[in-house]
């Protein structure tokens, strides 16, 4: 899945074809994931059929406002990002590490077997390929390799889906993480739809795709669907919710922790810690310790957790972060700025999710925008 | 002493997984401290560097992080583990003979390579002489490689006093200046009175060129420092030893983050000018 020269193989299916692909894919013994309406929201979870995709809606975001709308087409990927993201199955809210057993003989420790589950993931979108590559640095890049997300991760067949509705809060252009997929997919989809038509331009991006796709009925690309396809994407980019100015930025966050910004921003945050639940690149986790009653086993189980809680710099002398600025500016300042110097890259992709998501909704395109405004000065990177 | 010469133990398998350690000696040092030594049930322990730390898990109640605190053991870990919490006062409550899960150690130690040929300041706050006792171990083993060799210990009151039968040998040495001061004492107490930091004025070491390692508690860090850079000590030559919460200790969990640096793997020894810009804002 390395990146390469443009332009890719690519083909064209038709909805037929898009069912024949995750036929395919549970054929090869993929547990196939994909978007889905329910609860008022898009998320995903087990897909069977393209009857479950959400055909024919689209949702409104803004700050705080999350709300399904029909669509006056029967697209079937014609939405942005929900509240779910890929996450969920490569770093799991919850997992246990391993259990202990003791008796008179000793003490012993087992790790769980990596779990054999293999996902397909379809309509993963451009900001969510960047958000899984900046996890892959966090995970396994070193010292130490977690194994569980290096199993799951390497099994995972990756089918993207370019972005055709911007997002009210999305700003994956000023995050150059999208709408486009440019690598870090197996296959990636753009959904071609007018009177005529209802197509997927399908652009090959590993071996394991090209392979997947000789399985489903297609036919050739022409030099026209890629046009239209660029079209899409193009259209897409132009329509962006949100936008934030990244040029100086880490600097401008690490220079300024007193800025009264942050005073201004804790007193409407919450530290409900929604945000760092919905962003697909927060990983933070605690654990938790559970033993049975007779004391003789015990497990050890990984949470997701946020760095909005009080616990989270907990040191015996009381927590590090006691304010509701302090946490905040902890969140931004890593997300935007000190991500880059641990894993070289921005810690946000521009999905907008921490923005809908807020209760009160508190926009860090906003806070960035009105700290770069009056920021007394900051060094110029 | 077997120590190792990288900073960090190769990447285990499953470094989340703990081994099984048993308690061989436990010696109450002070009223809610004990010193446990740990060996393993099977295999040799790891090598290890002084300042760097293990995660100790107490059976169904937790882990947490306690620095190595002793060089001298061959075969064993040694560990002063101060009751304050749920795991720490069941690891302080542990018996001979007990078992329990280690896993480490981790993070970056004292560089005390680099410090070679020159002066060296060990300054100590509390339960901070825990880490700093393998790294004095280590100097007083390879003596003749540095120049003078000055320890300032301060303890909340005589009886908080660590280790006070490592404190009067190494005062017996002619090579060693160590001073030692309490916040609080009553009038029986012969020694000084005061913090630390005051210590650092008086003392005799070349400010130009010396290695200052400093652990305790956060404020007294603050001060500590500050009188070394009012003494003359370039920043770049102090390592502090910092505390934040950790979960997992490789990398992984995020609690432990101080600005950029992830205090498990990029410290828990960090050098005080890369942390500089962030060592007194409060809330980092
Ligand atoms: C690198 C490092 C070295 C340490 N070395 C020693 C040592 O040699 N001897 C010693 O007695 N203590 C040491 N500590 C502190 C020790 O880890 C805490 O005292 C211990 O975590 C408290 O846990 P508790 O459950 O007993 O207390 P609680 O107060 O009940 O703590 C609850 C949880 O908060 C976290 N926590 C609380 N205090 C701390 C803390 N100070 N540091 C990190 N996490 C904390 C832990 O996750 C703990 O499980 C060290 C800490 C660090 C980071
Ligand atoms: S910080 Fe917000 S916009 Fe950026 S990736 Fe996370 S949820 Fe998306
Ligand atoms: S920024 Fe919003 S979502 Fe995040 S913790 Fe604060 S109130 Fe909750
Ligand atoms: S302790 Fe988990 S990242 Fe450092």
């Amino acid at each position: 899945m390395e990146p390469e020269a443009m332009p890719r193989p690519a083909a064209l299916i038709d909805r037929q074809g898009l069912q024949a692909l995750i036929d395919a894919l549970a054929d090869e013994g993929y547990r196939v994931l994909g978007p889905m309406r329910r609860d008022d929201a898009i998320v995903y979870d087990d897909l069977a059929g393209i009857d479950e995709l959400p055909a024919g809606w689209t949702e409104r975001q803004e700050a705080g406002r999350y709300r399904l709308e029909r669509r006056d087409d029967a697209a079937l990927f014609g939405y942005a990002v929900g509240p779910h993201s890929w996450k969920r199955f490569l770093h799991p809210p919850v997992e246990t590490l391993w259990t202990a057993h003791r008796d008179e003989h000793g003490l012993t420790f087992r790790a769980p077997e990596p779990a054999e589950e293999r996902f397909a993931f379809l309509g993963v979108r451009a900001c969510e390929l960047h958000a899984i590559a900046i996890q892959d640095r966090v995970f396994l890049d070193g010292p130490y390799v977690d194994a569980g997300y290096a199993a799951r991760r390497r099994e995972a067949f990756i089918v993207a889906v370019n972005c055709g509705e911007a997002g009210g809060t999305c700003f994956c252009v000023s995050m150059q993480t999208g709408p486009r997929a440019e690598a870090g997919f197996d296959l990636a989809l753009t959904e071609l739809l007018d009177a005529e038509r209802h197509d997927f331009l399908v652009e090959v991006g590993s071996a394991a795709g090209a392979a997947l796709l000789e399985r489903l009925p297609h036919r050739p690309a022409g030099e026209a669907d890629r046009e239209a396809a660029a079209t899409v994407v193009a259209r897409t980019a132009s329509r962006m919710g949100r936008r934030l100015e990244t040029d100086g930025l880490k600097a401008l966050l690490q220079d300024n922790p007193e800025h009264p910004r942050w005073d201004d921003v804790a007193e409407r945050c919450l530290t409900c810690g929604n945000c760092t639940m919905a962003c697909p690149t927060c990983f933070c986790t605690t654990v938790e310790d559970h033993s049975d009653l007779s004391g003789t086993s015990a497990e050890r189980v990984r949470q997701w957790d946020s760095c909005f809680t009080l616990d989270f710099s907990y040191l015996h002398a009381g927590s590090v972060r006691q304010t509701p600025r302090g946490r905040y500016r902890q969140w931004m300042t890593h997300k935007l700025a000190s991500w880059i110097d641990q894993f070289g890259t921005s810690g946000c992709v521009g999905c907008g999710r921490c923005i809908t998501w807020c209760p009160v909704g508190i926009d860090i395109t906003e806070e960035a925008a009105a700290i770069r405004a009056t920021a007394p000065d900051w060094r110029d990177d | 002493m077997s120590m190792a010469t990288t900073d960090r133990p190769a990447p285990g398998a499953a470094p989340f997984v703990p081994q099984a350690y048993r308690v061989d000696e436990v010696t109450r040092v002070l009223a809610d401290t004990v010193t446990l030594t740990l060996a393993p049930l099977e295999g040799p322990r790891p090598d290890f560097r002084p300042g760097q730390f293990n995660m100790l898990w107490a059976f169904g109640v937790g882990e947490v992080a306690i620095s190595i605190s002793d060089g001298e053991a061959a075969g064993s870990f040694v560990h002063t583990v101060r009751a304050v919490g749920a795991v720490s006062r069941a690891l302080a409550e542990l018996e001979v003979g007990a078992r329990l899960g280690l896993r480490g150690p981790f993070g970056r130690g004292w560089p005390l390579a680099e410090a070679r040929g020159s002066d060296v300041v060990v300054i100590a706050g509390g339960l901070g002489l825990a880490p700093l006792r393998p790294a004095i171990q280590a100097l007083l083993a390879n003596r003749q490689d540095y120049g003078r060799l000055v320890i300032l210990v301060g303890a909340r009151s005589p009886e908080a006093l660590l280790y006070r039968d490592d404190l009067a040998a190494w005062a017996q040495r002619p090579d060693v200046e160590v001073q030692v001061t309490v916040d609080h004492a009553g009038a029986d107490w012969p020694g000084r009175v005061g913090v630390v930091p005051g210590l650092v004025e008086p003392a005799a070491f070349d400010a130009d060129d010396c290695v200052a390692l400093v652990c305790g508690p956060e404020v007294m860090m603050r001060f500590t420092v500050a009188a070394l850079r009012r003494a003359g000590v370039p920043a770049e030559r102090i390592q502090v030893s910092m505390e934040r919460n950790m979960k997992c200790a490789i990398g992984w969990c995020g609690h432990c983050q101080f600005g950029p640096d992830f205090v498990c793997k990029d410290g828990p020894v960090m050098r005080y000018d890369t942390i500089a810009d962030r060592f007194a804002i409060p809330e980092v």
